[in-house]
């Protein structure tokens, strides 16, 4: 299976080790990875906020250089979802686009989804000492469909104990502009999120998506909480063993 | 329509910092949210009534005009009257003209959001007619002097400690001495003022969650038998609805019935379900002597017309967006600044009163689809509050500042190239600024961001160029 990875633009900047984290875990599960060169972003940001034609431009450029895998795999539900279900919205005028759209998205998977629904993976080769509770990302759950895919990875991690936290399935606030555009309703929602991980007795927060994971990394470092923070791919790969998200090297 | 200019930023900003509204906001959870969750566990074919409610409100507004048509003849047939009102003014027009002919001084009223959006109230007061709240959530906030915060509870916003302060204040004048202990000791507080009031008023005014076009009914429901004693006690009764309330049959009404009890509060069915059916006949025991139905426009045939939000039309106003909500859940509904809160606010209110007169509200969403995925009539809420952020970025009505940034930022993301040398770049910087903490607790340019939360520090080379280097896991 060839699969062209996505690594996300949040990936690329902030936090690399997912993008190897993915690429472990792809290869692990017999998977031929590619990273094309030429990716940048998924096109949320012009998209989410009315700007349709670089938008449109930005799903077309994606597509091109996608479409040759076999399929398509992203670390994150809001960008997977980006592609899955909305460039074929935005290529529905377009009679050609709207088929390589088409085609295009029914490649799509977030990763979780993809290692346990497509290529049946049952199990990891990881473990991490740790109480994890998992924060259901809006788009992963509402969009792709996740929600029992990684908790189902790591229920096979050795050591790792699940703990469910309240409110899992609400926003954590994050929303792409909308935390810089309105940072006082965001904070509240973060606030809320962190508190309900607190409460939980967890001592690390996993999630699928590097926008909430940096928003709430974010919070609960500004509160002082020993959590600790990492992209669920980082656990079920055995890389977690570098400083978590927001923690400095001398943490 | 005169609407002021929401000032949403600063109404969210108050509403984030009162203590007491945050605390009221918190029995939303505990209420409707968990009343709602539990009553579908217990009904599996819910998915089955969504999809036949949906196709019921399509097929109506689909053939508006033959409805409504229909539902005027019914109404005409069972001996009452319908009057066709273009906007807000001509509706307020026709509710005081009958009024007068009725020689009105008190009028009560049952919950009607149609009547929020006319301003009916401020109209009647004006015309020396006094409107009396009979919903006690709207009497609550009749005595406050407020406007609903929420379509189905408009007093959620107060707490039992504000509204026994309220009671105390102005039901001195009633005999009222000692503070009210529990809810039910408020619920017959009012209700024993009320009893009085609806013996003194001339006509009664209600909303309508429902017109039945076959028999040219309207359909009301309450959970306090309001509603019935609004209607069928005075000699006038006037009927304030919409134009997209009417549905074909009775039988779609139950079906829209089920749907909006279980999404609204979790009941299996509203404790009141009234159909009014033209005045009182001889043999009848009760009823108004005159019935009269106002249809209001007020754009909702410019909206049916619209291939890119009809569908907000489907709405039975259950509130179930705005319970899920959780920028709702933060801020309350009178943030929102006009008079429906929440995701159906944010898409309706733009269409009601313009796009640049409510522009915050469809960016103010984190479009995370937990509105959609409870909406009984399945409405792509968070696809239309994209639409109308397409909108306002065609009609410019998005900040320049804003729009440069983001021109910018897909200049470079079509530009792989220069994207990925300035992410580089951008990357090594920050990691260098912030050393290594790991974070930033402060960053300029990130002030949103880092007024009360860090912003965690990228790991310093991206991934694209270790992997261009040859790195591998
Ligand atoms: S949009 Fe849907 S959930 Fe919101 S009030 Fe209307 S019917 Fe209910």
């Amino acid at each position: 299976m060839r699969v062209g990875l996505f690594v996300t633009c949040l990936v690329d900047a902030f936090r690399p080790n997912v993008g190897f984290s993915a690429v472990a875990l792809l290869e692990q599960a017999g998977c031929t990875v590619a990273v094309p060169a030429g990716q940048t972003c998924c096109g949320q940001p012009a998209y989410n906020s009315g700007d349709r034609e670089d938008a449109r431009r930005i799903a077309r450029q994606v597509i091109e250089l996608f479409e040759e895998f076999d399929y398509v795999v992203a670390p994150s539900g809001s960008c997977a979802g980006m592609l899955k279900r909305h460039y074929p919205e935005l290529c529905a005028h377009d009679p050609a686009w709207r088929v390589r759209a088409e085609r295009f998205a029914s490649r799509v998977h977030e990763l979780s989804e993809f290692l346990t629904d497509v290529v049946g993976l049952r199990e990891v080769d990881a473990s991490y000492a740790g109480r994890c509770t998992y924060h259901d990302s809006c788009s992963s759950l509402r969009e792709m469909d996740v929600r029992a895919q990684p908790r189902a990875l790591l229920g096979s991690v050795q050591g790792l104990e699940l703990q469910e936290m309240a409110d899992t399935e609400v926003c954590c606030g994050f929303g792409g502009t909308f935390c810089v555009k309105y940072p006082e309703i965001s904070v509240r929602m973060v606030s809320d999120k962190a508190a309900a991980v607190t409460a939980s007795g967890a001592d690390t927060l996993l999630a699928g998506d590097m926008g909430c994971l940096l928003n709430i990394a974010g919070r609960l470092k500004r509160e002082g909480s020993a959590v600790r923070v990492y992209h669920v791919a980082e656990v079920l790969a055995g890389r977690a063993d570098v400083p978590g998200i927001g923690e400095g090297d001398d943490a | 329509m005169s609407a002021p200019r929401p000032q949403f930023k600063a109404q969210a900003g108050r509403a984030l910092r009162d203590a007491q509204l945050q605390h009221a906001l918190t029995h939303i959870r505990s209420g409707f949210v968990e009343n709602r969750r539990k009553a579908l566990e217990v009904l599996p074919e819910f998915e089955v009534l969504r999809r036949a409610g949906k196709a019921i409100k399509d097929h109506t507004l689909a053939n508006l005009d033959l409805y409504l048509e229909r539902f005027e003849r019914e109404v005409q047939a069972s001996g009452g009257q319908v009057h066709w009102a273009g906007d807000a003014a001509e509706a307020r027009e026709i509710v005081l003209r009958l009024c007068a002919e009725a020689g009105a001084r008190t009028v009560t009223k049952g919950k009607s959001m149609i009547g929020e959006e006319i301003a009916i109230n401020a109209a009647l007061e004006a015309a020396g007619i006094e409107p009396v709240e009979t919903d006690l959530g709207e009497y609550i906030i009749q005595l406050a002097g407020e406007t609903p915060s929420h379509i189905i509870a408009p007093a959620l916003h107060k707490t039992r400690a504000q509204i026994v302060a309220l009671f105390r204040k102005h039901h001195a004048q009633y005999g009222l001495s000692q503070a009210l202990e529990s809810v039910p000791e408020i619920v017959d507080e009012a209700r024993q003022v009320l009893r009085d009031r609806y013996f003194q008023a001339d006509v009664g005014i209600t909303g309508a969650n429902f017109l039945i076009a076959e028999t040219g009914s309207a359909v009301v429901v309450t959970n306090e038998g309001n509603g019935d004693l609004t209607a069928t006690l005075p000699k006038t009764h006037i009927v304030l609805a919409s134009l997209e309330k009417v549905v074909p049959t009775r039988e779609d009404v139950n079906v829209l019935l089920r749907l909006l009890a279980r999404s609204a509060t979790g009941q299996a069915f509203t404790a009141y379900t009234s159909f009014f059916t033209g005045p009182r006949r001889t043999d009848d025991l009760d009823g108004p002597d005159r019935f009269h139905v106002v249809l209001v426009d007020n754009g909702r045939s410019v909206i049916a017309g619209d291939s890119d939000f009809h569908e907000v039309l489907r709405c039975i106003r259950c509130g179930a967006c705005m319970n899920h909500c959780p920028v709702y859940n933060a801020i309350g509904g009178h943030a929102y600044g006009w008079v429906y809160p929440g995701p159906i606010g944010a898409v309706l209110t733009p269409l009601l009163i313009g796009e640049e007169q409510a522009a915050d509200l469809p960016n103010a969403s984190t479009l995370c689809g937990r509105c959609e995925a409870v909406c009984p009539m399945s409405i792509p809420l968070p696809g239309l509050l994209r639409k109308h952020r397409e909108r306002q970025y065609a009609e410019r009505i998005v900040p320049p500042r804003q729009r440069l940034a983001l021109r910018a930022w897909a200049w470079l993301a079509q530009r792989p190239a220069f994207y990925h040398l300035s992410t580089r770049a951008g990357m090594r910087l920050l990691r260098l600024l912030a050393r290594r903490h790991g974070r930033f607790h402060r960053l300029p340019l990130a002030g949103g961001w880092t007024a009360n939360r860090d912003l965690p520090a990228p790991q310093g080379e991206t991934f694209l160029a270790a992997w261009k280097r040859g790195e591998r896991p």
